[in-house]
């Protein structure tokens, strides 16, 4: 509990985060710029857990473990993107969404 | 009285098959003639002792055997329509056991010198086990299903026996026929068998053959093109019998058959698999005999006879050994047929019946040995020619005389086997019908007289030089001559009318010295006339040749059966039916079938370009089906 902050302000906040995130996953044509706009889905949805957790069930702690559980899952799916990205740069020499549609059919 | 045990005397050449046919590439050949012959042993034995149990310490009802089931429900439709498994002992049942049992052991035995060396020895074995547990399962089956279904057995072990040496394109060939004419007479056998069932309700042939059943006294109920549905019936399994049997027309498979080898010939193609066709009319009996008046058994009798005299015709012809045998076969099978369709039911109105079932037994005997004596000549000789063949005498004595025994035990000649089935066959005949009689009695002296034609051919004769001097065969095989040499002089001692009888009960049957003297005298003249003709070359046969002129021509070329055969497919049914029907196939169904192929492939290559390869396509249509379903869901759940 934040004094003088409401809960409806932090999810307006997490809300704006979230599809700032989306936004940019689909108009980012640079692959880490994807991936970044991935990490800001992420937050918004970890400060969604612990921000619930905190102002509905003070007395619990479930959310903030959550948070840490999907920070470090994030943290591992972002190494394996950027290893990835890199295979895919030593392949084709680009990391740009438009070069990467060879999986079509 | 408990004879569930019998279900062991099948499941041993089971177990047999099971074991040599699972591991045939490890069990070492020496190995597998064992478990083979000792399978066989303990089958046999067991058949031995169900006949001593049987005959003499189960008590007689009112002077009648009885006839003993043990069986389980395997398939129910309603409450009396249902398939069983299960045994049934009855005094034919115990006579083809022991017949079956008995020729497969020695053939078991034989083959262990006949098969010597060969690469698929054990393979061989493992089919002779499959070959003798569906046969005995045939002989104890408890109704018309379960015969069915180890009909099929028997017929699928004939054809891997007869393929058995399957580098040859003629023992495929003659596989393949055998398979598909004994299969396309067996069609009608399963017509004849649903019809059976839909319109009696029952496969049992206890039920069925209840001469006071309501089976057999409401035969008239329903009819069909002026005959009862169950004279068509009866009509459609003899058909299937028939196939199985060789009887004419589906005969054309049996002397290609030969094409096996020689203990399998005397094995399946002469002592057992094609009796079954008599064995099923003889099992079916009292329903031939007592509906519509015996209509069918008619049609059994006219076709058994004109098979034999037909076979008896193209036998004197033929050259090769083997063919001369099994013609000589369909012949006597074609006698048991006339003989069960001459007979009566009650006391000695059944003799022919009796008769029928004796001619079986003996005729197993000395069949089985003449095909393996001639097998002992062939593995001698190496070729199954009688041109090449000539004074063996010399060589093979013991080959010779039990040849021999088996050449009089055929020709009726007393007091060897044949003598005394034939004679109850003729005096049966003699009683139904003149010209069947004749029939009869020409065929008795025609078998008399190309069985010594092919005696004297074979070990009399002209001097054959020989590539390598033939020599006497191994004691493995010498022993099972011999054995069936001494069944074929002391098995007419038998009284086969105290045990085997149309309507079980026993009679006695006394020799009819006016008719007995009549067919010895025939055969004797058969056999004194092949002693003329072949004993020394002489030139009278080419001369009978060319007296007969085309007709010879024809009996050499088997009347021309196979030709009609091949006219009939070739000609008739390929260009008439089965070109219209495959072209049916072709552009109508296979093309509609393509047609839902190439609309497929075309309506995705039109939709596929909805695929962008874009992962961010991808993404943005995920997303809005969530949101789509998200608005959905909580319009629904607002509440």
């Amino acid at each position: 509990m934040i004094l003088g902050v409401s809960i409806y302000e932090i999810l307006s906040l997490t809300t704006i985060l979230f599809f700032i995130g989306i936004y940019g996953f689909f108009t980012r044509k640079n692959l880490i710029s994807v991936l970044m706009s991935i990490e800001l889905i992420l937050n918004a949805t970890v400060i969604n857990f612990v921000v619930i957790n905190k102002y509905m069930f003070p007395e619990k702690l479930e959310g903030a473990i959550f948070g840490i559980f999907i920070i470090a899952v994030a943290a591992a799916e972002t190494a394996l993107a950027i290893a990835i990205i890199i295979n895919l740069y030593r392949q084709i020499t680009s990391v740009e969404v438009d070069d990467t549609t060879t999986l079509k059919y | 009285m408990n004879f569930s045990y019998t279900i062991l005397i099948p499941l041993i050449p089971f177990v047999v098959f099971l074991i040599l046919g699972l591991n045939h590439k490890r069990i070492k050949p020496a190995v597998s003639g064992y478990i083979g012959v000792f399978g066989l042993m303990a089958s046999a034995f067991l058949s031995y002792f169900t006949a001593y149990k049987y005959f003499f310490t189960v008590p007689k009802i009112d002077g009648i055997y009885q006839q003993i089931t043990h069986k389980t429900v395997w398939m129910n439709f309603t409450d009396t329509l249902h398939i069983d498994m299960g045994v049934l002992i009855d005094p034919i049942s115990i006579m083809m056991l022991i017949v079956v049992t008995t020729i497969s052991l020695l053939v078991h035995i034989y083959s262990r010198g006949y098969m010597k060396g060969d690469p698929g020895y054990t393979k061989f074995f493992a089919f002779l086990g499959l070959f003798t547990f569906s046969m005995l399962g045939l002989v104890l089956a408890t109704n018309l299903f379960q015969i069915y279904i180890f009909w099929e057995l028997v017929g699928v072990s004939s054809f891997l026996l007869i393929g058995y040496y399957y580098t040859k394109p003629s023992a495929i060939i003659a596989a393949k026929k055998a398979f598909i004419v004994t299969r396309f007479a067996d069609l009608f056998f399963l017509i004849g068998i649903i019809t059976i069932g839909f319109y009696t309700g029952t496969f049992d042939f206890e039920t069925l053959n209840d001469p006071t059943g309501e089976v057999i006294t409401n035969w008239a109920s329903t009819s069909f093109m002026g005959l009862s549905v169950l004279t068509w019936a009866l009509i459609l399994i003899f058909i299937g019998g028939a196939g199985k049997s060789a009887m004419f027309p589906l005969h054309i498979w049996l002397p290609d058959a030969m094409e096996g080898p020689t203990p399998v010939s005397a094995l399946i193609h002469a002592a057992t698999m094609v009796v079954a066709g008599v064995y099923l009319v003889a099992r079916l009996f009292p329903m031939y005999y007592f509906i519509e008046d015996g209509f069918a058994l008619n049609i059994v009798a006219y076709v058994g006879g004109f098979s034999s005299l037909f076979a008896a015709i193209i036998a004197i012809t033929q050259k090769d050994i083997k063919r001369v045998l099994a013609f000589s076969t369909m012949s006597q099978i074609g006698y048991m047929m006339m003989a069960l369709g001459v007979s009566g039911y009650d006391g000695h109105e059944g003799v022919g019946y009796m008769a029928s079932m004796f001619h079986l037994f003996t005729h197993s005997m000395f069949k089985a040995l003449l095909f393996l004596g001639a097998g002992s000549v062939i593995h001698a000789v190496h070729s199954n020619m009688m041109g090449d063949m000539g004074n063996l005498k010399k060589y093979m004595p013991i080959t010779n005389i039990t040849f021999l025994i088996a050449a009089f035990a055929i020709a009726g000649v007393p007091p060897f086997a044949g003598f005394w089935s034939k004679d109850e066959i003729l005096v049966a005949a003699f009683e139904y019908s003149k010209p069947l009689y004749a029939v009869g009695l020409i065929v008795a002296g025609l078998t008399a007289f190309y069985m010594f034609r092919l005696y004297f051919s074979i070990f009399h004769g002209k001097k054959t030089a020989y590539k390598h001097t033939p020599h006497e065969a191994p004691a493995s095989m010498t022993f099972p001559l011999l054995f069936l040499a001494v069944m074929s002089v002391v098995a007419g001692f038998i009284p086969f009318s105290n045990f085997v009888t149309a309507n079980k009960e026993p009679f006695e049957a006394h020799l009819n010295y006016p008719l007995a003297a009549i067919a010895v005298a025939t055969g004797l003249i058969g056999i004194i006339l092949a002693y003329v003709f072949y004993k020394n070359p002489t030139e009278y046969p080419a001369k009978c040749r060319k007296a007969f002129g085309s007709f010879y021509k024809w009996a050499y070329a088997k009347f021309y059966m196979d030709e009609l055969y091949f006219f009939v497919t070739r000609k008739i049914i390929f260009n008439c039916v089965s070109q219209p029907i495959a072209w049916f196939d072709k552009n109508v169904i296979d093309a509609f079938m393509e047609g839902i192929g190439s609309g497929t492939l075309k309506a995705s290559e039109k939709t596929k370009k909805m695929q962008s390869g874009y992962f961010q396509d991808y993404a943005m249509a995920f997303v809005g089906g969530v949101v789509v379903i998200s608005i959905v869901l909580i319009y629904i759940f607002k509440n």
